[in-house]
């Protein structure tokens, strides 16, 4: 690939592909889950979900093992009650802050994450986190969201997130590069180290490991999103000032030259040292990315709503393991966001916004794909019927931007299909 | 407003879909935002079901809040039929619909479907996944089945199986077995694998065989009520729960209760001689009421097992579970707080834990074996192989889960004579589980130099001074409790790490009984007197 040669890119991309809008059941998670991890990521902060027994057994179901690890996270599970009077819900979430502060002194950044039951009784929690940072400054600063399903869908939960810390962070005049969205640590740390080589500085990350570590932002300030869920924390962001970057997001050898080479740009940054920092990884991610591309190359891809992740790693799979994607389903689509993706995605496939999991699964049994991306309660079903899955969490769990994650990332997706290979035959044999 | 940070139970819609996933033929349409759908991974996962669960959820929206719900309601219930041709449906509210007030019942009723719907009323903030599943499989009965004439020959149906119920595939094919060689056929088996049309013809039985009380019990009774049907008060957990099941529906039907027991080995693996070293291990349960106990049952009399605690999570089990503690001397634990089970075990300081997977977890943190006899329960324990709990080959089943965790007897043994080795130590763990036995740091200096240095290393005191002894131990203590001398504490480590919680806790006892403050090497060996027997 090479960055400024655009007859490489397709003939044409999908930014203007006519979006098939649907409504109907949805097979989703809701925003409460990104708290599973944006706790490990934000190491003194605790995610307090006001909601039902539901939302208690949803993260406990999606967490799996973590909740026995001193979980930093958990629900205040609304009574009979709490929903006669909301005075006394208020006193009685004060109580419970109150006691869970006690027992957890090192706790500096409380999220008090509101559910479906507590928007639906309109129990205030703004109002509530406000008071409460007021109880407890200046030890412990209180914020609210909302992971609610009715509206937020997976990975929204972290964008609520992130979004409402903004307006509370720092002034600044300073000239700064801000890298938004959580990433695992050792991506983090590889993001920094090629950001450092190239030169550019200083940089900070939202969300910060550390209340102590949390970013100002100001009207010098420049952002660059790591993931394209963060649609209203870049808003907030433009709100204070500060400029975003639009990239391909740093999926594969391609999306993570471009992304850096958009930063790069914005610094000043020649090209001659830009490519002789960024050499020798690209090289090794080509390398790793091909050993699976192998396995990958001529076969398609049908991918179901998820994460917002789909677009730019359909662009991936796409460009640079040679599949045909069939139908990109995304719960939602920012075209400002991933706009840059959409262009280098290969006209052809069906780009859906929403679902009707049932219409949905019907055009999936229609179009035979040769893998589907979907969640873990259609992919044992779908596999039962000689379809080959890949569950899409994973990819929210697992490492996989950047240069060093670009063979991993291809791999999760060949894996299944070499399995599949590998049973065959052994029931064959 | 309560503050959990794990739940032992679902919310009762859950136990509607475990009703309605055991079956086929049946549809259920929940009221209930999108983020609902998690629990489909439930049944696609943790059971690896190869289909989804027959649950349409309308996931309404915040834009949809306000006049819009109810008319999605009945589009999701209209689409549903349309699509999916159930036999009957079963409409309700998940905790938010609740709140929104809906009418689902209504709502469907005025689309005048053509099969039965069943309207659901489940409580979402004061009930849990049990009632759900008992309260679902009730109005199911209650709506579809009806007094018939009985079958000529001896049948009767199975109640309580649901989907995600602890070994329910396996128990149930076992108690078939059962019946079968007293000469009973099962008429149905429900909830899991029947369907509405099942439901129906189960007025023809003979009598109900109540399998799991948390989940059938609502069913049975109205079946009693509207059938005239008698049904099982024991379940058939371990040898002599079995037996006095045969008798129990040997007393119901005529029939004899003897039956086949050739393939039974729980008796004799628990009588040979390997197994004496199981006499009076201290063990703790945990989990629903009725796994519980007929687990203490079974570790009292058929396992030789000392029960040291036991309790359940069911609220609704509460009164049985404590008649049952009663017999052992015990005051049972009810709660749905797992902190406090934590603590309670603590407290115990059992040899062996038998609990649900949290159980297991909390035996991994203080260093206790641990099996799983109750849900809820992860992927592992949804095995492939035939594993049932309830009858004869249930009863296998058990012991061999029971006793692998512990520690063999040969190596208990070892263990006991070479307390101290280096190789051979608490820390290494059982010889044939997983995990790395590290070496213990063994110290390099001479004895000598170590006398010359005042401090002598352990085991080596010389019986004379005192000067050890007399030091206590450096944190405060509470006042009125013994406290640990440094001597006396390293003599506690030398004892084996699967009786040195039950050391502790007779020793310390002993010494308060006595009023001893300081608790010497000579008070651990008096206390060790005072308890042998
Ligand atoms: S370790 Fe615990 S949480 Fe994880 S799968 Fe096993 S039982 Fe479930
Ligand atoms: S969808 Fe709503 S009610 Fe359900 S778990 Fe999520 S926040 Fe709770």
């Amino acid at each position: 690939m090479s960055l400024d040669s655009p007859a490489l890119a397709p003939n044409r991309g999908c930014r203007d592909t006519p979006v098939l809008k649907e409504r109907g059941q949805r097979e989703v998670f809701c925003g409460l889950t990104g708290i599973i991890w944006l706790h490990r990521k934000m190491q003194d902060a605790f995610f307090l979900v006001v909601g039902s027994r539901t939302c208690a057994h949803l993260l406990q179901s999606a967490a799996g093992v973590m909740i026995f690890a001193e979980p930093r996270f958990g629900t205040a599970i609304l009574e009979e009650k709490d929903l006669a009077g909301l005075a006394d819900a208020n006193t009685e979430l004060d109580r419970e802050v109150a006691r869970l502060l006690t027992r957890r002194p090192d706790i500096k950044q409380l999220f008090l994450v509101g559910s479906c039951p507590s928007e639906v009784i309109k129990l205030d929690l703004a109002r509530a986190a406000e008071r409460l940072s007021g109880l407890h400054a200046p030890h412990v600063r209180v914020y609210n969201y909302s992971g609610s399903g009715i509206e937020t869908t997976f990975t929204q939960g972290e964008d609520a997130c992130l979004a409402a810390m903004v307006p509370t962070l720092a002034s600044t005049t300073a000239r700064e590069l801000l890298v938004v969205g959580a990433l695992p640590d050792v991506v983090e740390d590889q993001c920094l180290s090629l950001l450092a080589q190239l030169g550019i500085g200083p940089v900070r990350m939202l969300p910060a490991r550390r209340a102590a570590d949390l970013p100002a932002v100001g009207p010098e300030t420049v952002f660059a999103l790591v993931q394209p869920f963060l649609g209203d924390t870049h808003a907030a962001l433009i709100r204070r000032g500060a400029r975003h970057l639009p990239a391909a997001f740093p999926f594969g050898e391609e999306g993570t030259t471009l992304w850096l080479w958009a930063v790069a740009q914005e610094f000043g940054i020649s090209r001659d040292h830009f490519d002789a920092v960024t050499a020798a990884p690209r090289a090794r991610a080509a390398k790793a990315v091909a050993a699976h591309a192998a396995t990958l190359n001529g076969k398609s891809v049908f991918f179901f709503p998820d994460s917002q992740l789909e677009i730019p790693l359909a662009r991936f799979l796409a460009r640079e393991c040679g599949m045909t994607p069939l139908e990109v389903g995304t719960p939602f689509l920012h075209a400002a966001i991933t706009g840059p993706d959409l262009d280098l995605l290969p006209e052809g496939p069906v780009i859906s916004e929403g679902q009707d999991v049932d219409r949905q699964l019907d055009r999936q049994h229609a179009a035979a794909p040769d893998l589907t991306v979907c969640g873990l309660g259609l992919a044992n079903p779908l596999e039962a019927q000689g379809h080959t899955t890949k569950w899409a969490i994973e990819l929210v769990f697992t490492p996989v931007h950047f240069y060093e994650q670009a063979g991993d990332l291809a791999a999760l997706f060949s894996r299944p299909l070499r399995r599949k290979a590998l049973l065959s035959k052994g029931v064959a044999a | 407003m309560k503050l959990t940070l794990w739940t032992y139970e679902g919310p009762p819609h859950v136990g509607a879909m475990r009703v309605a996933t055991g079956m086929t033929g049946l549809h259920y349409v929940l009221h209930a935002p999108q983020g609902d759908t998690y629990a489909d991974l439930l049944f696609t996962m943790i059971e690896r079901r190869n289909h989804r669960p027959p649950v349409t959820y309308t996931t309404f929206q915040a834009r949809d809040l306000g006049a819009d719900t109810a008319n999605l309601f009945k589009d999701a219930a209209r689409d549903a039929y349309a699509r999916f041709k159930p036999q009957a449906m079963i409409v309700g509210a998940s905790c938010t619909a609740e709140l929104i007030q809906d009418d689902p019942g209504g709502l469907a009723g005025a689309l005048d479907l053509p099969c039965p719907v069943i309207p659901l009323d489940l409580p979402s903030y004061q009930r849990k996944e049990n009632f759900g599943a008992d309260e679902t499989f009730h109005q199911l009965c209650r709506a579809l089945s009806k007094p018939m004439p009985r079958t000529d020959s001896i049948t009767c149906n199975i109640l309580g199986a649901t989907a995600l119920g602890f070994r329910h595939r396996d128990d149930v094919a076992e108690v078939t077995k059962l019946l079968g060689l007293m000469g009973i056929t099962v008429n149905v088996a429900a909830p899991l694998g029947s369907t509405p049309a099942d439901i129906v013809r189960m007025g023809q039985a003979h009598f109900n065989v109540l399998l799991y009380p948390e989940t059938g019990e609502g069913a049975a009774r109205c079946l009693e009520k509207t059938c005239g049907q008698p049904y099982t008060k024991v379940v058939p957990l371990g040898v002599g729960a079995t037996r006095d099941f045969l008798h129990e529906v040997a007393s119901l039907t005529g029939l004899s209760p003897k039956v086949d027991e050739s393939a039974l080995r729980l008796p004799w693996w628990s009588a040979s001689v390997d197994s004496t070293y199981l006499t009076g291990k201290r063990v703790f349960l945990f989990g629903d009421a009725t796994h519980v106990i007929a687990a203490a049952r079974i570790a009292a009399t058929e396992i030789g097992f000392e029960v040291v605690g036991m309790g359940c999570y069911n609220r609704e089990f509460a009164r049985p579970m404590r008649a049952a503690a009663k017999a052992y001397g015990l005051e049972a634990l009810i709660t749905d707080d797992y902190l406090e089970v934590e603590d309670a075990i603590a407290a115990a300081a059992p040899e062996l834990i038998l609990g649900t997977q949290q159980e297991r977890h909390i035996g991994k943190r203080l260093g206790i074996p641990c099996a799983v006899i109750s849900s809820p329960v992860h992927v592992q324990d949804f095995p492939a192989r035939y594993s049932p709990q309830m009858g004869f080959e249930g009863a296998n089943v058990i012991f061999d889960t029971w006793i692998h965790p512990l520690v063999m007897g040969l190596e208990e043994h070892l263990l006991t004579m070479f307390r101290e080795d280096f190789e051979f130590h608490s820390d290494a763990g059982p010889s044939h589980h997983g995990g790395k036995a590290d070496l213990r740091e063994v110290p390099d200096e001479a004895p000598l130099a170590s006398v010359a240095g005042g401090a002598l290393p352990p085991g080596f005191a010389a019986p004379r001074d005192i000067s050890e002894q007399m030091k206590p131990e450096a944190t405060a203590p509470l006042l009125g409790e013994p406290v640990w001398l440094a001597a006396a504490e390293r003599e506690l480590k030398k004892i084996p790490f699967f009786v040195r919680g039950k050391a502790k806790r007779n020793t310390e006892g002993y010494a308060r009984e006595k009023g001893v403050a300081e608790i010497s090497v000579e008070t651990l060996y008096e206390a060790k007197a005072h308890y042998a027997r």
